[in-house]
């Protein structure tokens, strides 16, 4: 596959909040707010970029060769935990400004099933290193596209009558749904 | 017994906590994933919860997330070699859902909730049932999908490697061929029209107040 086609996969078709249901928690929990999405999901793709690639690099230069496939899973949580504490400690010291806008949420990523999920779907669709590059990049986009969206939707929603028993977490699943009926129309 | 029927209704994960939404959307277009996922999950959260609480006066109170995420992520990964040897169908169909278990905000949750603070027995029956509330959730959630768009149960197709037989279930005698729910948006669909029963049923008086 193309790099250019990986990408607009990534994005549009293959979304992986619509079609893979990885990162349901913030997307359905944190997205009430325009600015708290955005933030959120550009702190996803900030984290998934490092540590989707430090994952990468270890999981073919040191699990493979070495036969123990079987560790990722210890090891992939543990690089991310790492990374989502280094990358707080680094841009708290050196970029305020960024920390103001991504700080609360980086606790959050921690034990997020986006960014974990991305890193096996890199080694389970065998992407080489480019390809994995394109693909973080693009779902990363696609993710915070999404959650944008959603937000201005949901923001909409609030001001409009809904049956009890749907308010909130229902009508949000409803139009998620509605979402995924269109998107995955982008590829045809 | 107390503690289980809590789990499964006042506290139940999916529809009143809201954890876990990711597996109950991805592994229910057949009735056996879901179940299957469900006794993986509960497999998981009874072997983390006895370890926490065994190891809880160890533990400093700011290494706590690492260390229980760690204990989680090797029970995942031995339930994760278990079926990749004995049912490698299986390992295929549930893909990267079954090593994402170890994020699965439900079993950290109960971790730090329920496990690091109170006896292994109570923590064990808080599993089980807890455990047995996602079950039955994602069940009723793949059993709604797989009987709309396909009109059967699969009970065992995947497991036949090991039990020798299939089992799938024709219900209706009519196909209602309704495609849109094997797709990924006919997951939201069902799940939220499932919480808006779940929640006409389950929770008259308190609507008003939690929204």
């Amino acid at each position: 596959m193309s790099l250019i086609s990986i990408f607009v996969a990534s994005v549009l078709t293959e979304n992986i909040i619509l079609t893979k249901f990885l990162g349901i928690c913030p997307f359905i929990g944190t997205s009430k707010r325009e600015k708290g999405a955005l933030g959120m999901g550009i702190s996803i793709t900030f984290v998934v970029f490092i540590s989707g690639i430090i994952a990468y690099l270890l999981y073919y230069y040191v699990l493979v060769p070495t036969e123990t496939e079987y560790l990722r899973t210890i090891l992939f949580v543990l690089i991310i935990a790492a990374m989502v504490q280094s990358i707080e400690l680094i841009i708290r010291k050196q970029f305020p400004k960024i920390h103001e806008l991504m700080g609360i949420f980086l606790p959050l990523i921690a034990a997020n099933c986006a960014v974990l999920g991305i890193t096996f779907l890199v080694i389970d669709y065998q992407y080489n290193f480019w390809e994995t590059i394109v693909f973080i990049l693009g779902s990363g986009l696609g993710f915070t596209a999404l959650i944008y969206l959603y937000a201005t939707i949901r923001e909409k929603l609030d001001q409009r009558p809904v049956l009890p028993s749907f308010q909130g977490v229902p009508i949000a699943l409803i139009i998620a749904g509605i979402m995924a009926m269109i998107f995955s129309r982008f590829g045809l | 017994m107390k503690k289980i029927i809590n789990g499964i209704i006042q506290e139940n994960p999916v529809f009143i906590l809201l954890l876990g939404l990711c597996p109950a959307l991805a592994v229910t277009h057949t009735f056996e994933s879901a179940y299957i996922m469900g006794f993986c999950v509960i497999f998981v959260l009874l072997f983390s919860n006895i370890t926490v609480a065994i190891i809880k006066k160890l533990v400093p109170e700011n290494v706590k997330i690492p260390v229980f995420i760690i204990i989680i992520a090797t029970f995942v990964t031995t339930i994760d070699i278990l079926i990749k040897t004995y049912i490698p169908d299986l390992h295929m169909t549930l893909g990267i859902y079954l090593p994402l278990i170890t994020v699965n905000c439900i079993i950290l949750g109960r971790a730090i909730a329920v496990a690091s603070k109170e006896k292994v027995m109570n923590s064990a029956q808080d599993a089980i049932g807890i455990g047995l509330g996602f079950t039955l959730v994602i069940s009723a959630v793949a059993l709604m999908r797989e009987v709309l768009a396909h009109n059967t149960i699969t009970l065992m197709n995947d497991l036949s490697n090991i039990t020798g037989y299939e089992w799938i279930i024709t219900v209706l005698p009519v196909n209602l061929d309704l495609n849109v729910f094997a797709t990924p948006a006919g997951a939201f669909l069902a799940l939220g029209f499932l919480l808006a029963i779940f929640n006409k049923v389950f929770m008259k008086g308190e609507l008003n107040e939690s929204n």
